[in-house]
């Protein structure tokens, strides 16, 4: 089945991006009956896609006493921002969220830089070996991270630090060794994906615009690395979420409350016994927002990105 | 294979024309690893500013008192300390979950002076593997304000005192006083009771006993009082302890028993957490619940005082009601405290009844462990609650607090909720449980 | 479908596919400088570094633990192959937990990937409103556990949850968490439910690379559209397709919050992650016995990554 792939070099740029543009058009300008069965099949999917979402933000809207005794799909006696007021000042969401950045943002750049740089040397770059570390990143993403816990407590907590890195002085509680496991463990996916992702960039392209004798650093930074923008703008929209929402790392490596993710500042509207399930969906939509945003932002980095290269001249 | 030559398709992909956009310049890329970096010392910044001095006047304090209203209750109580003493109190608040899921590892770090725990073997697991620092001396001092019973529990297996009680609550039957009312139900006392009681609400249309178990914990309170009623607290004791056999005919009787009592507890518990079965409670739909005090934080404001209890029914009048399940939290302090005088101070001043009053003024859910605590603003429930305490033979510390934790939630949550699935099979659950028993037990 | 992908290749092409160093001229622009290598050797070291440290340094410890009985605090004692030998004889959530893993992946891999494959082609079509349809089966992949807990039970309480409403069985509710015949297909319409937001958005940057010129010329040589898409359109996706099959292996077997959340992974929704996890993270401490269930895992783990890697040296080698 891979019949397709081509044995030329890539089709000049003219021929293909003319024929993507006009046939866009086309396709844009044609309302049919197929085309709206499409939507009707679409929309239905996406509602029924969005209701338990949209159920929760209803929840969040109704005080807790209301939703108890008459359930969750019930008309509501009255609708309120009053939980997200409360939220926004019990659970301290500004600095729960300032301690997930600190963590998400650095892991999430380190993680693409380190993994695009090893999957170019791994794809692009005739190296000994480079199979073996194709499977030593891949196979190293697949291990359940439960595994890893009890053995990186100890070393973590045998790993001195100074004290302006981590007051624990040690790798345990700090941000550090928090950042360090996140790059860790999700370097193998995405080194996985892009040298899948540059594999499959023709070594032509690649070389046309360079000029003979351009360093590996060189031809990494200004050809290779621009060309997987888009695989890149989708990593860090998983990698984002995943980062951000994640609780098991910080769970078994930190200790102190003020350090801790937003994830555990969620944790903090649940009681010993009760939870008002009502307050803390209001304190999951809120924290939700910025994995949302992020992925409506790289949206239109990643899927864009392909569309020009593959409608637009 | 394919129907099309493969040379009319040009690679697909990605598409050349895309080469030269300057999509994700050297700058950009820059400019992002100094986000990164400038973030880390950031990080680093601040965590400099939290270092902590180790110096004599201050005590740091790890609280699981995570949801707003307690951690509030909870300043207030440390801010009349360091008002009260020299001291200065720092606070690592981490949520209940968290903290209870990290404890070994909390404990092996960089633990607090002083932390929130639970009485009974949760606390003399750690004792024992010497985590903790025992304070006899504090109890010299704080004795005769606590009754043996919260001595004992506050007791290592080495005879040292290791924790102090700060508040309790108890374990009963709950229920609506204006439902009961209404149809001249009358509290049971013994077990025959009990079950006519039940008789007679499934007449009259109620489900008599609420029950949900979706969470694995609240079964365990049925069989505690189970077998503390029917065997008696030593049994229960040393059957937590790992000490009696699971296949015991005794254990036999206590799941009978609860087979008996199933069909009048709410269908499907397990896919039930508590809060909805204390609801079907508060719509005035189920009879009664036995749940821990707390069940009260279901009911609306404007109806709490419409929530009574009952001792669990007598069932073997050898034993008789006289234990009764009610867990205590409080405080201890690591083995790792750099400040052992000052932890010891916090404590004395943690176990004064002026300490648990202020923190109960705003938690009409729990009782106060120092029994000279002032009782004159409790509600009527917290008052039969501390009499119902003070007159009890035997204080029990609910299953996941009186044996080992990795033996209660690996083994017993499944185990219970098999048999409320399933209660035909009671001899094939109990060999199941024993053998694991045994394979945990077994290693010390 | 997926699995089209990992089928031996009957093509003869490969030159793209393969090492790059296919032309002669690659070879002359491919040496090494001094300062390439050094490039290599610090960024490479780095990386191998962080994750022979981090990653798999502590796997192979965790295998030494799992011969072990430990908690954490105590001393060591080894007991050989008592823990794997309790696990299969005594311990009872195992079996269950094996046979919802295996149900979980297949469940993805023959449901929820298909379905996302499906709607990424439907939106793939320039058609309105489609940054909402996106959206909308992407929301649940960005959910936290707090919240995907919390609609669980808000839609399948047994009580009071939405969907016994909906299907009106107030008065003869259906136990869709309790009941452990039921409630792993519940749990698993959620798991569908997020992992199709994952599958679509892959897919999604694959055919929007997918050049149109393709599928035109396959409609030329009076292809029908369905055709087109297995012919042309889903080979020339081999890269997502092998991606989207990776995530959804990783997904099967690292199947975790969402029955942690509801239960604990409990009566019918044991996994081996989170039987892993009780037993090591919490409270409880069984760190060897705890080990051995992650050991098993990991072998697991291992099979799947083999397969495909043995799968690429091969097309590699022709």
């Amino acid at each position: 089945m891979t019949a397709v792939t081509s044995t030329s070099p890539a089709t000049p740029p003219s021929t293909t991006g003319a024929s993507g543009v006009s046939s866009a058009q086309r396709r844009k300008r044609r309302i049919t009956p197929a085309r709206i069965a499409l939507h009707i099949v679409l929309m239905t999917a996406a509602l029924g896609w969005l209701a338990p979402v949209l159920l929760a933000v209803y929840a969040s809207l109704r005080p807790y006493a209301d939703t108890a005794a008459h359930g969750y799909l019930s008309w509501p006696e009255r609708l309120t921002f009053d939980y997200y007021i409360q939220v926004w000042q019990d659970a301290e969401l500004p600095r729960y969220f300032f301690n997930t950045l600190i963590v998400t943002v650095p892991a999430v750049i380190i993680i693409l830089f380190l993994a695009s740089f090893v999957a170019y040397a791994i794809a692009r770059v005739r190296l000994p070996g480079a199979r073996v570390l194709l499977v030593l990143f891949t196979a190293g993403n697949l291990l359940p991270p439960q595994v890893l816990i009890t053995p990186l407590y100890v070393l973590y907590n045998k790993l001195p630090l100074p004290w302006w890195i981590s007051d624990s002085m040690s790798l345990y509680d700090s941000y550090l060794g928090l950042i360090a496991i996140h790059v860790a463990f999700q370097l193998g996916f995405c080194v996985f994906v892009l040298a899948n992702y540059m594999r499959q960039i023709p070594t032509e392209i690649t070389e046309a615009a360079l000029v003979d004798g351009a360093g590996l650093w060189k031809r990494y930074l200004t050809v290779t690395l621009p060309l997987a923008r888009p695989a890149l703008a989708a990593l860090a929209t998983l990698e984002f979420t995943w980062i951000y929402n994640d609780f098991l790392w910080a769970l078994v490596l930190m200790s102190s409350g003020d350090k801790l993710p937003i994830t555990s500042a969620l944790n903090n509207l649940r009681g010993q016994f009760f939870t008002d399930y009502n307050l803390l969906a209001a304190g999951a939509v809120l924290v939700a927002l910025p994995t949302i945003i992020v992925f409506n932002l790289l949206q239109k980095q990643f899927i864009a990105g392909l569309t020009l290269g593959a409608n637009k001249g | 294979m394919s129907p099309f030559p493969s040379s009319r398709f040009p690679h697909p992909h990605p598409h050349p024309t895309q080469f030269g956009v300057p999509v994700l310049s050297r700058r950009g890329l820059l400019r992002g690893a100094a986000v990164g970096t400038g973030a880390l010392g950031l990080s680093g910044l601040l965590s400099a500013c939290g270092e902590r001095p180790a110096d004599e006047n201050t005590v740091t304090f790890g609280s699981n008192q995570s949801d707003p209203v307690p951690r509030e209750a909870l300043a207030q109580v440390v801010a009349t300390f360091e008002e009260e003493s020299d001291l200065t109190v720092e606070v690592n608040t981490v949520d209940h979950n968290t903290f209870q899921e990290n404890i070994n590892r909390y404990l092996q770090g960089t633990p607090d002076d002083v932390f929130t725990w639970f009485a009974g073997y949760r606390m003399q697991f750690f004792a024992a593997q010497g985590l903790l620092t025992p304070i006899s001396d504090v109890w010299e001092d704080i004795g005769d304000q606590y009754s043996d019973a919260m001595r004992d529990q506050s007791t290592g297996e080495d005879g040292e005192q290791y924790f102090v009680p700060f508040y309790y609550y108890p374990w009963a039957m709950f229920y609506r006083p204006s439902v009961w009312a209404e149809r001249g139900y009358t509290p049971p006392t013994t077990f025959d009771e009990y079950i006519a009681l039940c008789d007679r609400m499934r007449a009259d249309g109620l489900v008599p006993i609420a029950f949900g178990n979706e969470d694995g914990w609240p079964a365990m309170g049925t069989f505690d009082y189970l077998n503390m009623r029917i065997n008696g607290y030593e049994f229960h004791a040393a059957l937590m302890r790992g000490e009696e056999s699971w296949e015991d005919p005794a254990v036999r009787e206590v799941f009978a028993t609860w087979a008996e009592l199933l069909p009048y507890c709410q269908e499907g518990a397990n896919g039930r957490i508590w809060q909805d079965a204390a609801q079907a409670l508060v719509n005035g739909e189920a009879g009664m619940y036995l749940l821990g005090m707390f069940v009260g934080q279901q009911f609306p404001d404007d109806q709490r005082d419409d929530l009574d209890f009952f001792p669990f029914p007598e069932i073997n009048p050898e034993h008789g009601q006289g234990a009764v399940e009610a867990p205590i939290d409080g405080f201890l302090i690591s083995a790792e405290a750099r400040n052992v005088d000052g932890a010891k101070e916090l404590l004395r001043f943690l176990a004064s009844a002026e300490a648990q009053e202020l923190y109960l003024a705003s938690d009409p859910n729990n009782i106060a462990a120092n029994s000279t605590a002032d009782t004159s603003n409790y509600s009527a429930m917290q008052n039969k609650a501390v009499e119902l305490v003070s007159n009890a033979t035997h204080i029990s510390q609910f299953m996941d607090r009186d044996t080992r934790p990795d033996f209660a939630s690996t083994v017993m949550i499944p185990s219970l909720q098999q048999f409320i699935n399933d209660p035909s099979d009671i001899d094939g659950l109990l060999r199941q449980i024993e053998e694991q028993k045994q394979s945990i037990f077994d290693d010390e | 479908m997926t699995t089209t992908p990992l089928a031996p290749s009957a093509g003869a092409t490969t030159s793209s596919d393969g090492p790059p160093s296919g032309s002669r001229r690659a070879r002359r622009v491919r040496r090494l400088g001094p300062r390439d290598i050094t490039v290599l050797a610090v960024l490479l070291g780095a990386a191998l570094v962080l994750d022979l440290a981090l990653v798999w340094g502590p796997t192979v410890a965790s295998i030494t633990l799992s011969f072990t009985d430990w908690n954490g605090i105590s001393d060591l004692r080894w007991v050989g192959t008592e823990n794997y030998q309790d696990i299969v004889s005594t311990y009872p959530p195992f079996q269950r937990a094996v046979r919802n893993n295996v149900l979980w992946l297949a469940f993805l891999a023959l449901v929820a990937t298909p379905l996302g494959l499906l709607f990424a082609v439907l939106l793939d079509r320039e058609i309105r409103f489609t940054r909402f349809y996106q959206s909308a089966f992407y929301l649940p992949v960005v959910l936290s556990l707090a919240i995907v807990g919390f609609i669980a039970q808000l839609v399948y309480a047994r009580d009071y949850g939405a969907l016994n409403a909906l299907l009106g069985r107030e008065n003869n509710p259906i136990d869709w968490l309790g009941d452990p015949d039921i409630n792993i297909w519940a749990v698993l319409g959620a798991a569908g439910w997020r992992h199709v937001g994952y599958v679509m958005i892959l897919y999604l940057a694959g055919l929007k690379a997918v050049d149109p010129s393709l599928k035109e010329a396959a409609a030329i040589d009076g292809a029908s559209e369905v055709q087109t898409f297995f012919r042309v359109t889903l080979p020339t996706m081999r890269p997502i397709n092998i991606i989207v099959l990776v995530i959804t292996v990783i997904e099967g077997l690292r199947a975790f919050d969402i029955v942690y959340a509801i239960n604990n992974g409990r009566n019918g929704l044991e996994l081996l992650s989170v039987l892993v996890t009780e037993n090591i993270v919490g409270e409880a401490s069984r760190i060897g016995f705890g080990s051995a269930l992650a050991v098993i895992l990991l072998v697991i783990a291992l099979g799947f990554i083999v397969t495909y890697l043995v799968q690429i040296l091969r097309e590699d080698r022709r």
